[in-house]
């Protein structure tokens, strides 16, 4: 059970994401970052939820819409948007960009320009912990997308096979890019593919925090009494684009009219709705957290747009260590 | 000094290292109570147990990465290949993964070696044959490593193991059974040293893994008429030791490369290339490239001598270099 100031955090977080996302956007669209950028406008639901639920030595395994998982785990915002800005205060020195931000420190493993490519990594973390007999769990997120990966098949089965500390969760957005699951994926139900390696397959609402928090909380703690790993589906909605160069995500292979059905289920303005009727919080915290985080964000700006260039006489650092 | 097998010099190594290191895991595909279809793994599982020495799922892109994952999180992983041609489904996370020590701007490193296996020579047909070394060596922040004698393969294979970086260690399975020389104690190959095989004067022969043999065989018919060749063992792709390479050319002024994967776009190409920029003014000849044929690799007896590099080919090539 949750406590008031927890779910509190949890909002707060949700926010953090929806801030974020919003800002590139705007820093995108004037021509202030360069890169691609892909949001998750509608998913933060999820980053939150599933994070929660994890302790700050487990590991969380991110994708190329990852921004919401790298803040939900506890990347310095400041560090992100230097990251994005190609500084070398951001997260990998700059060289990254906005796909690949990590933070071995707080068990942050990064996300991935290769669609399904942190799976089998995650499996690698799974044994290691398994080898030295540790009790830390880690997390992996993918889309339904990567779930058609051979990564994917590949990593389940042996995480499954080998019993390794592993939680696979789902964002099922129902799109991968511009095909909808309706048109490349073989089941209704990702979570369903579990049964293939003998593993338990959830189906959550990922637009609802607390029960994706709920479903992950039992899978982890399955995983860290060593009894293997699960999949976890959460059912979602890309609000954004695909990425910034995305033409037809509003119109064209998705209707108008599925779009503004879907803000409807909008997971922050619902779960602030739920917040105000609980009376967990008034319209007074309302103001007040937003305009934190939005100064937080600003800050956040401030910081990428005066940190410094990396040196390009450091670029063969750490090539070979 | 003992006389020993270069699978046994492998399996020494690993052995060797892994009782100094409780972090050293094996991966791998029949390695366990098999112990590795070469033989190279034998009795390690009974001696490490099952969690350090595991079968793995055939899953060979998924394994390279959980060999990443792993020696991120602080193992050392040895992953085995079976055979290179499968190394095309290991790549993504080698291209993608592999170098995340540089990506991640220095959090991490990965400390992984993959032990893989090339079978050319010996009539296995299209999808057993291929050595494809420039794959790995093409990719910045990843070590490849190709030794030719037991000695080097047990001090390169220990260094390999502690090396902090991805290493990529190609063994010639035509060389499996090859005795050679290695010391009683503890000793270590430093990778990215080229080994002088043979010394001579007239030309410079870079030769690698079975093509050392072939090379050494070369040499004795061709003393005989009077050429007296050298013969160097790079050992190592990547990094490349250039300097022993160079201070050669300036003793013989001509070379010749020779290896068992495909001309085109070869090891070859890279090292002829990079000569002819660094040396161009000590050379007395153009530089010539030995390599398998521009075709796959054919099965039949009658076929595949004919594709590969012997030390026929190596003579003739030889003649009309310092001729």
């Amino acid at each position: 059970m949750l406590k008031n100031e927890e779910l509190v955090e949890m909002y707060r977080k949700m926010l953090e994401i929806r801030f974020c996302e919003e800002k590139l956007e705007e820093l995108k669209t004037n021509g202030k970052i360069m890169g691609p950028t892909h949001l998750e406008n509608g998913q933060e639901a999820i980053a939150v939820g599933a994070t929660y639920a994890l302790n700050k030595d487990d590991y969380v395994t991110s994708t190329h819409r990852g921004h919401g998982h790298y803040i939900a785990k506890g990347e310095d915002v400041k560090k992100i948007f230097a990251e994005i800005y190609g500084k070398k205060t951001g997260s990998c020195l700059g060289r990254a960009g906005h796909m690949i931000i990590a933070n071995k420190k707080i068990g942050l493993l990064g996300g991935t320009g290769i669609v399904g490519g942190m799976l089998p990594i995650a499996v690698g973390y799974g044994l290691a912990f398994q080898v030295e007999e540790s009790s830390q769990v880690v997390l992996s997120f993918f889309g339904d997308g990567a779930s058609n990966e051979g990564a994917f098949h590949e990593s389940l089965n042996m995480a499954a096979a080998w019993k390794l500390p592993c939680v696979f969760v789902c964002e099922n957005n129902g799109y991968a890019l511009s095909a909808s699951a309706k048109e490349i994926l073989s089941v209704e139900n990702i979570a369903d593919r579990a049964r293939s390696y003998g593993i338990p397959g959830v189906i959550v609402d990922g637009n609802d925090p607390v029960a994706v928090y709920e479903a992950v909380i039992e899978a982890v703690e399955m995983a860290r009494e060593k009894n293997g790993p699960s999949l976890i589906e959460a059912k979602t909605y890309r609000l954004s684009p695909f990425s910034n160069s995305d033409t037809g995500s509003y119109g064209g292979y998705r209707t108008v009219e599925e779009v503004e059905e879907n803000k409807k289920k909008d997971p922050i303005s619902n779960f602030e709705k739920k917040l105000l009727k609980m009376k967990i919080i008034n319209q007074e915290d309302v103001i007040k957290i937003r305009e934190e985080i939005n100064r937080k964000i600003k800050d956040a700006v401030a910081f990428a747009e005066n940190s410094p260039d990396p040196n390009p006489d450091d670029i063969f650092d750490y090539l070979f260590q | 000094m003992k006389n020993i097998r270069i699978k046994d010099a492998i399996r020494e190594a690993i052995l060797e290292e892994m009782e100094q290191d409780k972090n050293v895991i094996l991966l791998g595909e029949d390695i366990a109570t098999y112990g590795g279809v070469f033989g190279c793994t034998k009795g390690l599982l009974e001696k490490f147990g099952s969690a350090r020495v595991r079968n793995v799922p055939l899953s060979e892109s998924a394994q390279a990465g959980v060999a990443i994952g792993a020696a991120i999180a602080g193992l050392r992983p040895i992953l085995e290949i079976m055979y290179m041609d499968w190394f095309g489904m290991t790549l993504d996370q080698l291209v993608n993964q592999a170098n995340l020590g540089w990506v991640w701007g220095g959090q991490v490193k990965v400390p992984m070696v993959i032990r893989v296996q090339v079978s050319g020579g010996r009539r296995n047909g299209p999808h057993h044959s291929k050595s494809l070394e420039v794959w790995p060596a093409h990719i910045p922040g990843i070590k490849v490593v190709m030794p030719s004698n037991a000695y080097d393969f047990k001090g390169l294979l220990k260094s390999a193991i502690r090396d902090d970086n991805p290493v990529i260690f190609i063994e010639n399975a035509l060389l499996y059974g090859s005795i050679g020389e290695v010391p009683e104690e503890d000793y270590l190959v430093k990778i990215g040293t080229a080994r002088i095989t043979r010394k001579g004067t007239d030309i410079t022969v870079i030769a690698f893994a079975d093509m050392v043999q072939e090379a050494l065989d070369a040499a004795e018919i061709l003393k005989g008429e009077g050429i007296d060749i050298e013969i160097i063992d790079p050992r190592s792709i990547v990094p490349m030791d250039y300097e022993t390479i160079f201070s050669s050319i300036k003793k013989t002024h001509k070379v010749l490369i020779a290896h068992s994967s495909w001309k085109r776009f070869g090891i070859g190409a890279e090292i002829a290339a990079t000569i002819q920029e660094e040396m161009f003014d000590y050379l007395d000849a153009p530089i010539k490239r030995l390599g398998i044929l521009e075709v796959p690799i054919p099965a039949s007896p009658a076929l595949e001598p004919y594709v590969r590099v012997d030390k026929n080919k190596i003579i003739k090539a030889i003649k009309e270099i310092v001729n």
